[in-house]
C-alpha cells in the first residue's frame, strides 16, 4: 500500500493523523479514499499540491500511485 | 529523455527573435498603445496607512469639464469570496479591495477612487476635487507590533488559519505553518557546536523598469479588450473577470512586451479599474502608474524576521536545526511564508528539525511574488548561520555544505524524496572553480552560499503551423520576459529538424492562443517548451502521414530525419526524401493545411540548486561595500539557450546583491514610504557591479524531453547570504540585518 503523509497544516482536517497507508491506483482514487476516511477533508486536500515518489504535481488527479509509492500532500507553490 | 549528446539547435546561442525590435524601439510596451478618443485614467490614493472611509463625494469631480468617468469602491460588484485565479493572487475579496478600497484604506497609497478624463492634467484636477472624510486609525507597521497579543487589527475579520483548533479571536497573524522531523532537543544534545542568530530583512521592490500600464476599451455589448504589460494575460483576464463579475468570454487580454516583472506582474492593479472607467465613459481608457505609485502600491517582496539555530558535530554533520520565520504580508494575507519555510532547510539532509512560519498583516502594501518568493529571506538566515558554523568548526564553507548536502533519494525537509538533482555537482564545481582557488584580495572578504527553488510546471498550450514554404509559426501564450521565444524556437528546431531562422514565435492574446499559466515559477521554458515539443511531434506524425500518402506506402514505412520524411531503412530506398516545403507544396491535395497542437499540465519540473561565492570589499571609513567578483554556479538540467540561462543567473545575482547591499522600503512612523523613487531606493546600476561569472551545471531533469529545469528564480536566492558572509569575513563581525548599506555596516564596524 502507498504511504501517504500529511503536513502539519492539514492535520486539522485529518483529525491529527499524520500518516496513513492507502491502496489506490491513482490520485483520484486516493482522494476518494481519504474523503471517506476523513469526512470534510475534500476541499483542503484537493487544493494541495501532491508529491508522488518525489515528483511534485500542482493539480494531481490522474497520476498513477504504486503499491510502494510515497505520497506527500504539500502547500501549493507559486513562483515569481 | 532524449540522449543529450547530439543536439544540433539546443545549446546554441542565436540572436533572440524579439531582439531587433527591442533595441530599435519598435517593440510595443504597456504604455506605448494609443487609441482614438482615448481618455487618461488616474487613481486617488490614500494619504493614510490605516483609516476608515467615512464618506466619499465624487460629485465635484464628475461635474468637471473633460471628466468622463469617476468610480469608487461602491461602483464595483460586492466582494465575493473564492480563489482569484492565476498565481499567488489569493482571495477574490482581498484582491478586489486591494484594487479599490471599500470601507477601509489599509496602506498609504491604497486606491479608493479613479477618474478618466481627456487629459492627464484634467484627471489630476478631478482627483483633487474628490472629497474624502477619513477616521484615521493607528497603523500597524512592524512584525512585533502586529504579532503582539493586544495588537491593533489590520483586518477585524482575520482569524489565524492552520491552528490545531479554530481561532476564537481575530489576529494579524493570518496563518501559521510548521514543518518538523525527528527530535530537535535530542539533536541539539548531540551537537558539539551550536550557532544561532536573528535576521531581519525589510520589504524590497522587484524594481522592474517598466511601470504597470494598461489600456481598456469596452464596446456597447459590454465586451472589453485590455492591452497590458503582464507576466500572464490569461491570469489577469481571470482575475479581472472575478473582480468585475464578468465572463472571461467578454474579456480579451493582449500582453504587450514587458519591461521586467520578476513575480510582481502576476496580479491585477489597474486592469479592473480601466475596464470600469471605460464601461462608464464608453471610450478607451489608458492608465500608467508613475514610479512613485509602483513603489507605494505594487509589489513589494515581503519583509521578514528569521530566527535560526543549528547544531553540528565536530566533523560538520548537522544534528539539529530550528527556524522561526515571520513574513510581512502587507495589508492582505498571502506572504510567501510557506515556500520560505519549505526552502529554509531544503538543501540539507537533516534528521532533526523544526520550522515555524507566520504570515502577518501590517499596514503596508500587499506583497507580491519576487523571484523564488520567500526563499531569499529564509535562506539568507540559514546560509548565514552555516557560515558561522563553518567558522566555529574551522571548516571550509563548501566542505560543510557537502557534508550535509541532499542528493537523489534524500528526503527533502518539505516532504518527498528528491529525484535527480545537481546540488552536489554545484558544490564540487564551486570548490574547483579558479575563482575559488584564488586568494581573497587584500581588504576584502569572501562569502559562500547555496540557493534552492522548487520550480513549477503547470498548464501550457501551443500550436505549430507549417507555412506554405515550409517555414514554421509557433503560437503560444507565455509572455516573453527572459528570451522564451528563442527557447521555443530552438526546441522546435531541434524536434522538427529545421533551422532556427525558419521559425517564428507569436505570443498570442487570450483569443488567439490556448490557455497558459503565467510566465512565473521558472516554468515557461520547461512547460510551454514541452507543449511546443509535443505540438512539433504532432506535426511530424502528420508529415509522415502526408509523405506516406504521396508515396503510396504505409505510414509505418516513413521516418522523420533532419526536417524531412525519408523511407524507413531497408524499404522503398528509391524514394526521394520530402522536405517540409515539399510536403506543403502538395498539402492541399493530401489533406489541407498542417497544424500541430498540444495542451498539457507539465509534470516533474525538477528542483533547481545553485552555489554562489563572491569577494566583497568594505570601506572601513564609510561602510560602503563593493563587489569585487561574483561567481554563480547553477544546475540548469539542460541549457536550451546558454546565453539566456547565464543572463538569468547574472540578473538574479545582481538583484540579490542589490537586495543585500542597499534596497529597502523605509517607512516613517505613520506608514508613509519615504523613498518611493530610484534616487532614494538604490538598485544596482552597471557601474556598481563586476562581470558576474557563471558556470552552468547540467544534471538532466528526467521529466523533460531535453532535460530542462527552470532557471529563472534560483539565482536570486544565494546572493543575499554571499554578501552577508563576505562582509562578515571582511570586518570580523556579523551584520545580521539587511541591507548591508553604508550606515548599517559602519555602525557594525564602530560597535566592533
Amino acid at each position: 500500500m502507498a504511504r501517504v503523509v500529511f503536513p502539519d497544516h492539514l492535520l486539522s482536517v485529518t483529525g491529527g493523523v499524520r500518516e496513513v497507508e492507502v491502496r489506490a491506483a491513482d490520485v483520484r482514487e486516493l482522494l476518494l479514499c481519504l474523503a471517506e476516511r476523513f469526512p470534510g477533508s475534500e476541499t483542503a486536500l484537493s487544493k494541495s499540491a501532491i508529491a508522488i515518489d518525489g515528483q511534485i504535481h500542482q493539480d494531481a488527479y490522474l497520476e498513477p500511485i504504486g503499491d510502494d509509492s510515497e505520497v506527500f500532500f504539500m502547500l501549493r507553490l507559486e513562483g515569481g | 529523455m532524449a540522449e543529450a549528446t547530439e543536439f544540433k539547435a539546443i545549446g546554441t546561442r542565436p540572436v533572440r527573435p524579439d531582439g531587433v525590435d527591442k533595441v530599435t524601439g519598435r517593440a510595443q510596451f504597456g504604455a506605448d498603445l494609443n487609441l482614438p478618443n482615448m481618455l487618461y485614467g488616474k487613481v486617488l490614493r490614500s494619504p493614510h496607512a490605516h483609516a476608515r472611509i467615512r464618506r466619499i463625494d465624487l460629485d465635484a469631480a464628475r461635474a468637471m469639464p473633460g471628466v468622463h468617468a469617476v468610480v469608487s469602491g461602491a461602483d464595483f460588484p460586492g466582494a465575493q469570496h473564492g480563489e482569484i485565479g492565476g498565481e499567488g493572487g489569493g482571495d477574490v475579496a482581498d484582491v478586489a479591495k486591494n484594487v479599490m478600497a471599500r470601507d477601509k484604506v489599509l496602506y498609504h497609497g491604497h486606491p479608493l477612487a479613479a477618474v478618466a478624463a481627456t487629459s492627464q492634467a484634467i484627471a489630476e484636477a478631478a482627483l483633487a476635487a474628490i472629497e474624502v472624510e477619513y477616521e484615521v486609525l493607528t497603523p500597524v507597521l512592524d512584525l512585533e507590533a502586529a504579532m503582539a497579543p493586544d495588537a491593533v487589527l489590520v483586518n477585524e475579520n482575520c482569524f489565524t488559519k492552520n491552528l490545531p483548533e479554530p481561532a476564537e479571536k481575530p489576529s494579524n497573524i493570518a496563518s501559521v505553518m510548521t514543518l518538523a522531523r525527528g527530535n530537535v532537543d535530542e539533536g541539539f544534545e548531540l551537537a558539539d557546536v551550536i550557532v544561532e542568530g536573528e535576521y531581519r530583512i525589510p520589504m524590497a521592490h522587484q524594481g522592474y523598469i517598466e511601470p504597470h500600464a494598461c489600456t481598456a476599451t469596452v464596446n456597447e455589448s459590454g465586451q472589453a479588450t485590455v492591452w497590458t504589460c503582464t507576466q500572464g494575460h490569461f491570469a489577469l483576464r481571470t482575475q479581472t473577470a472575478n473582480i468585475l463579475d464578468m465572463s472571461v468570454a467578454d474579456l480579451k487580454f493582449i500582453a504587450s512586451e514587458i519591461g521586467g516583472g520578476f513575480g510582481g506582474k502576476t496580479v491585477v492593479y489597474l486592469e479592473p479599474v480601466a475596464v470600469m472607467l471605460s464601461t462608464q465613459a464608453r471610450r478607451p481608457v489608458k492608465m500608467v502608474m508613475s514610479r512613485e505609485e509602483v513603489f507605494r502600491a505594487s509589489g513589494p517582496a515581503a519583509g521578514s524576521c528569521a530566527k535560526i539555530r543549528v547544531g553540528a558535530k565536530k566533523d560538520g554533520t548537522i544534528t539539529a536545526a530550528t527556524a522561526w520565520l515571520a513574513y510581512e504580508a502587507g495589508a492582505f494575507e498571502g506572504a510567501p511564508m510557506g515556500p520560505g519555510a519549505m526552502c529554509v532547510f531544503a538543501p540539507y539532509d537533516l534528521e532533526n528539525f523544526r520550522v515555524e512560519g507566520f504570515d502577518v498583516l501590517v499596514n503596508k502594501p500587499k506583497v507580491a511574488a519576487y523571484r523564488a518568493p520567500g526563499a531569499p529571506q529564509s535562506m539568507h538566515a540559514m546560509e548565514s548561520a552555516l557560515d558561522d558554523l563553518a567558522r566555529e568548526l574551522n571548516m571550509d564553507p563548501i566542505d560543510l555544505r557537502l557534508k550535509n548536502a541532499v542528493a537523489e533519494g534524500s528526503q527533502a525537509a518539505y516532504g518527498p524524496k528528491f529525484p535527480a538533482i545537481g546540488f552536489r555537482e554545484c558544490l564540487e564545481a564551486a570548490k574547483a572553480h579558479p575563482n575559488y582557488q584564488k586568494p581573497v584580495p587584500e581588504g576584502a572578504g569572501r562569502g559562500v552560499a547555496a540557493g534552492f527553488w522548487f520550480n513549477a510546471g503547470m498548464e501550457s498550450s501551443a500550436e505549430v503551423h507549417i507555412n506554405e514554404d515550409g517555414t514554421v509559426q509557433i503560437i503560444e501564450g507565455s509572455p516573453d520576459i527572459g528570451g522564451s521565444r528563442a527557447s521555443m524556437a530552438l526546441m522546435a528546431a531541434e524536434t522538427l529538424g529545421v533551422p532556427y531562422e525558419k521559425i517564428r514565435v507569436l505570443v498570442g492574446d487570450t483569443e488567439a492562443s490556448g490557455f497558459n499559466n503565467v510566465t512565473g515559477g521558472s516554468r515557461t521554458t520547461f512547460a510551454t517548451g514541452m507543449a511546443v515539443i509535443q505540438a512539433c511531434e504532432d506535426i511530424i506524425a502528420q508529415c509522415k502521414d502526408r509523405a506516406a500518402k504521396t508515396w503510396g506506402v504505409d505510414a509505418d514505412q516513413v521516418e522523420w530525419e533532419d526536417g524531412q520524411a525519408i523511407p524507413a531503412p531497408g524499404v522503398n530506398a528509391e524514394l526521394k526524401p520530402l522536405t517540409l516545403a515539399e510536403i506543403m507544396k502538395t498539402a492541399a491535395r493530401t489533406g489541407g493545411p498542417i497544424l500541430g497542437r498540444a495542451a498539457l499540465n507539465a509534470r516533474g519540473p525538477g528542483a533547481g540548486f545553485s552555489v554562489n561565492f563572491g569577494d566583497l570589499k568594505v570601506d572601513r571609513e564609510t561602510g560602503k561595500v563593493d563587489v569585487l567578483s561574483f561567481t554563480a554556479i547553477q544546475d540548469a538540467g539542460k541549457a536550451i539557450h546558454p546565453a539566456y540561462v547565464e543572463g538569468q543567473m547574472q540578473g538574479g545575482a545582481v538583484q540579490g546583491l542589490g537586495w543585500a547591499l542597499n534596497e529597502e522600503y523605509i517607512f516613517d512612523g505613520n506608514g508613509v514610504l519615504e523613498n518611493p523613487g530610484f534616487l532614494d531606493y538604490r538598485i544596482p546600476v552597471a557601474s556598481d557591479m563586476p562581470m558576474i561569472d557563471t558556470q552552468i551545471i547540467e544534471v538532466p531533469n528526467p521529466s523533460h524531453p531535453f532535460g530542462v529545469r527552470g532557471v529563472g528564480e534560483t539565482p536570486i536566492v544565494a546572493p543575499l547570504a554571499v554578501a552577508a558572509n563576505a562582509v562578515r569575513d571582511a570586518i570580523g563581525r556579523r551584520v545580521h540585518d539587511l541591507p548591508l548599506s553604508p550606515p548599517n555596516v559602519l555602525a557594525a564596524i564602530e560597535e566592533g
